[in-house]
């Protein structure tokens, strides 16, 4: 029986700065058997543990098709993540996985992309945008549309810059307090669904961010026309075990480390709005 | 814990249904007991899943099987009388159960007699059900060992142990069915709690009496064990039926060499059941389930029971099926060794539901609700059963004496109501 909860040792080989507090780490695991063989989709997240602090559930930001390299960004909100933030290079975490549904990227192929981002949220979706443009030829045309709150908390610039370049796509940014050298949107993400171009048959979008993006977006996005089932979110719960077990990731009927943290819209729509779910 | 008794007004008045009087079970109160059909097909007490014969054992011979356990390497595990309560330890011989005591339950009370009688089984519960046998209240995960390049971790399985108890009611039965489901037969297999429950021997007791608690009758997961032991006694007088549920079970029952109980007998014990389904007052109608919990979101009910509740937990710690945990990190002293464990936890928290910076439930009402809507409607989505098995635990220990059947009667009822002038929301099916 293989023990899910066995933590597996892993160096950190770089630690990029990209935001006030937010930091990627990019890990190697340090068994070479089991760094052989992890395999990870787009949308999975691991458990990062500190040695004597505890356990985290973050998303894999990396390339599904480099497994050996694992970046997690993480912000340092809590006593875990916070204690991570004064690791330096060289030091070791520990990971558990990978673990959870990623984005359905084969149910996207064939069809136009929007991606729409909150704050940190737009990190677990970077495996997905770099897996779609190496087949660009697969998809139709790519609307990335991300939203923070200050300027400043704009993470992966040159990444954005990158995407926008890249042929059929457009990234379009909001940010509700702007400094003076803003050049996007000033003002909400969801402002950007009304003005995107779209052909609501053709087009599934992927969204990651706050809960209330998503409450106030989706209706937005379904007026114009794109249904419920074309609309994929990944969402956040406190998560322990990462396996379907500690019972803390609930919402409604789905254990969101497993099940999820990515969903189809229509599926978990009901208990998004509710209080206390 | 217990002693408080607290009254609050029945809003569902027809609760307290009372059964006497006759052999029909009441609409709703689902169970395999119709006593003047049911008994000449049965071939085990009220059970389903019978191993060869039942046999017929004198009460002052019932220590043969304590010696057939030990001779085989068990640690014998039962129920005994500890501070005014019944709890499992180990136990030697038959002179250590709960002899002549009998348990009352009401809401928020637990109150032990001594009838003098010589009944060895006349206490159906304590707070323990057999979940911390196999799901521990503390499970140490995976050691941690600071290392020159880092650190090293190996995982800190349990040493397997044979251990046989002794006094498994029907309830905890299907409480640990559950837990099998949960941690044995889903995406992943939990080892820890696979290497514990490997080693259980269970000796089930059929009930036959009732507690004013008890509605396992309407979850028809009682009062007598239909499956998932290895052998199980029905106590009649002072004669002990067995019957064998397993082939660990048939061995020993082989080796016991008892002679078959008599037709009459088996009639008795197979009565004594049917007579304690329906002696229970309580029962918990499961027809609208899970879509009527669902529905009932924004019901005034939760606000009621949220002004009584205190989130202290106990119903979450002593509910057989409740399966929520978290993980505690313990380094020692000299910061070179770190345990990463797993203890019970509570979606009664204040720590439950929290995300960085938010709690997801933050008021005692968001968790009640949280609480009874998994246990008996997303459950059912989940794992395509109920997660409440009728033991009335949550009851009796409740230091208000909430009653989850008085709850979810009241709102299940006004849901009813409610339905005929607005048309709730729909819950997704899976």
């Amino acid at each position: 029986m293989i023990n899910p909860y066995l933590i597996h040792p892993a160096t950190i080989m770089e630690k990029i700065r990209e935001a006030d507090s937010i930091h990627t780490y990019r890990l190697r695991l340090n068994d070479e058997e089991t760094r052989r063989n992890f395999r990870f989709a787009a949308g999975q997240f691991n458990m990062v543990y500190l040695f004597g602090v505890g356990e985290v559930a973050i998303s894999i930001v990396s390339d599904p098709e480099e497994p050996e390299r694992l970046d997690h960004t993480i912000r340092s909100v809590g006593r875990v993540t916070s204690a991570i933030a004064q690791l330096q290079l060289g030091e070791t975490l520990g990971i558990r996985g990978p673990f959870g549904q990623g984005w359905p990227l084969e149910a996207v192929r064939g069809h136009d992309v929007v991606i729409v981002t909150g704050g940190l949220g737009c990190a677990p979706v970077v495996g997905a945008i770099d897996y779609m443009f190496r087949r660009r030829r697969h998809y139709g045309s790519v609307k990335i549309i991300h939203g923070v709150k200050t300027s400043r908390d704009l993470l992966f610039h040159e990444r954005f810059e990158a995407w926008g370049k890249q042929p059929d796509t457009e990234v379009l940014l909001a940010s509700t307090r702007p400094d003076e050298t803003w050049r996007y949107h000033v003002g909400v993400v969801t402002d950007l669904f009304e003005r995107v171009t779209l052909d609501p048959a053709k087009t599934m979008v992927l969204m990651c961010g706050p809960e209330i993006m998503m409450r106030l977006g989706v209706p937005i996005l379904m007026r114009r026309g794109i249904p419920a089932t074309a609309i994929y979110v990944s969402l956040e719960r406190h998560m322990e075990c990462g396996i379907g077990l500690c019972g803390h990731c609930q919402m409604g009927p789905y254990f969101l480390c497993k099940d999820g943290p990515v969903m189809r819209y229509d599926l978990v729509e009901p208990w998004l709005g509710r209080g206390g779910v | 814990m217990y002693g408080q008794s607290q009254s609050y007004e029945r809003i569902g008045g027809d609760l307290v249904l009372c059964l006497s009087g006759g052999f029909h079970l009441a609409p709703n109160v689902r169970g395999p007991y119709d006593v003047e059909t049911s008994v000449p097909k049965m071939r085990g007490i009220g059970a389903m899943e019978v191993v060869g014969e039942i046999g017929v054992l004198s009460r002052s011979d019932f220590q043969r099987i304590f010696d057939n356990l030990s001779s085989k390497g068990y640690r014998i595990v039962g129920p005994i009388v500890r501070d005014g309560a019944v709890v499992w330890d180990t136990i030697r011989r038959v002179a250590d159960l709960p002899i002549g005591w009998h348990d009352h339950q009401e809401a928020g009370r637990y109150r032990l007699e001594q009838t003098g009688s010589k009944e060895i089984f006349g206490v159906v519960h304590g707070p323990q059900s057999l979940k911390p046998f196999a799901f521990t209240p503390r499970e140490p995960l995976v050691q941690i060992e600071r290392s020159k390049d880092g650190f090293t971790t190996r995982s800190t399985l349990p040493p397997s142990e044979k251990v046989a108890i002794i006094g498994a009611r029907a309830c905890d039965l299907a409480g640990l069915a559950i837990q099998d489901q949960i941690f044995l037969q889903g995406e992943y297999q939990d080892p820890y709690y696979a290497t514990r429950r490997e080693g259980l021997f269970i000796i089930a007791v059929n009930c036959t009496r009732a507690l004013q608690t008890c509605f396992c009758a309407s979850m028809d997961t009682g009062p007598c064990a239909k499956n998932g032991f290895d052998l199980a006694l029905t106590e009649v007088d002072d004669q002990l039926l067995i019957e064998a549920g397993s082939e660990a079970g048939s061995d020993l029952l082989s080796a016991l060499s008892l002679s078959p109980a008599s037709q009459g007998l088996t009639r008795e014990a197979a009565a004594r059941g049917v007579a304690c389904a329906q002696s229970q007052v309580r029962r918990l109608d499961r027809t609208r389930l899970p879509q009527a919990l669902h529905e009932a979101h924004e019901h005034p009910r939760w606000d009621n029971v949220a002004a009584r509740c205190m989130a202290c937990a106990n119903c979450t710690m002593v509910c057989p099926t409740c399966f929520c945990h978290k993980v505690e990190e313990t380094p020692d002293l000299t910061r070179q060794n770190s345990e990463h464990s797993r203890l019970w936890d509570s979606c009664f928290t204040q720590e439950h539901g929290y995300i960085h910076g938010k709690n997801i439930r933050p008021t005692i009402k968001d968790r009640y609700r949280m609480w009874v809507t998994h246990k008996l409607a997303s459950w059912i989505d989940q794992f395509g059963t109920s997660g409440c098995v009728g033991c009335g635990r949550c009851i009796t220990w409740c230091p208000v004496g909430i009653d989850l059947t008085e709850e979810v009667s009241a709102l299940l009822k006004s849901s009813e109501q409610r339905s005929t002038s607005s048309r709730p929301q729909e819950a997704p099916g899976r």
